[in-house]
């Protein structure tokens, strides 16, 4: 899989493509997790159009992301996630934790 | 009771393999004519069981892997994972949401998944001897489906 990142007034898009599962996320997180304490965003975009496949692989991304921004006192949020992913992060229940943080994070702004 | 037909595939615990594993009983279970969202449950559910045993059974070796998929007489889809990896010590524990012994890569979601995806999920698993998992998933046959 491939993820390329672009930082635009203080948010950092992170576009992800391809199979979101164990095998194609190895060195997603590192990867990520560099660009992050690099560009210290405020917000994090997590634009998922070009997943094909999520497992929870993919929650385990979108949990460190949500856990990394809350340090930095900023934000995340999730957008284009195709059916499928989002059956998964919907079995998960994680999609609370990361609309409670969007509402959070829209309130202190 | 009978099984209408069936496939079984050993493989080697590599990463490589989950997509594979996950797309051959997607391509087996489409003779059950299933719609989008139950080809996609079955898909995230086969990587979930086949992700656990590369990941958790054989973390410092490549051990085997074995997939069954069988269809039933009553059209039901029964899928087995097995390996002889490290087995768990609690699998009740195991399978709590959130629970896991991997690191920040993983979520501790694997098993709640394959709960709310599949109809039934049955886990056995012996320490030091490998874990068997067995996941239902009755296809209902959609009005005026094809025929099989
Ligand atoms: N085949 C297996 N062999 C040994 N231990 C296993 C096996 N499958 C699961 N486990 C144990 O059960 C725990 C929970 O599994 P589960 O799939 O729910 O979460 P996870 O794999 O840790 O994280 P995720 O699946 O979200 O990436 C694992 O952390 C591991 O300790
Ligand atoms: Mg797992």
């Amino acid at each position: 899989m491939e993820s390329t990142y672009e930082l635009h007034e203080g948010a950092l898009w992170i576009r992800l493509k391809g199979e979101l599962d164990h095998h194609g996320a190895k060195t997603l997180i590192s990867k990520l997790s560099s660009q992050i304490d690099s560009a210290l965003p405020l917000r994090c975009i997590l634009d998922f159009s070009g997943i094909s496949f999520m497992d929870s692989s993919g929650l385990a991304v979108i949990l460190y992301t949500h856990r990394r921004m809350r340090e930095l006192g900023g934000s995340i949020r999730i957008i284009h996630l195709p059916d499928q992913a989002a059956r998964v992060v919907n079995a998960s229940g994680i999609d609370r934790l990361i609309m409670q943080d969007e509402r959070s994070g829209s309130d202190e702004e | 009771m009978k099984s209408e037909n069936y496939i079984s595939l050993v493989f080697p615990s590599r990463s490589v393999n989950e997509s594979f594993a996950r797309m051959c009983v997607a391509c087996f279970a489409a003779q059950l004519d299933p719609n989008l969202d139950e080809l996609g449950d079955i898909k995230t559910a086969v990587s979930e069981a086949v992700t656990n045993a590369i990941v958790h059974a054989y973390p410092d070796s490549i051990g085997k892997i074995t997939l069954k998929a069988k269809i039933n007489q009553n059209g039901e889809l029964h899928i087995t994972v097995r390996d002889t990896g490290k087995g768990i010590n609690d699998v009740v524990k195991a399978m709590q949401p959130m629970y896991t012994t991997g690191g920040s890569d993983r979520s501790g979601m694997g098993f709640t998944i394959m709960e709310s995806f599949m109809d039934k999920i049955r886990v056995r698993s012996k320490p030091g001897k490998g874990t068997s998992v067995d996941m239902w998933k009755r296809i209902v046959p959609r009005s005026g489906g094809a025929a099989m």
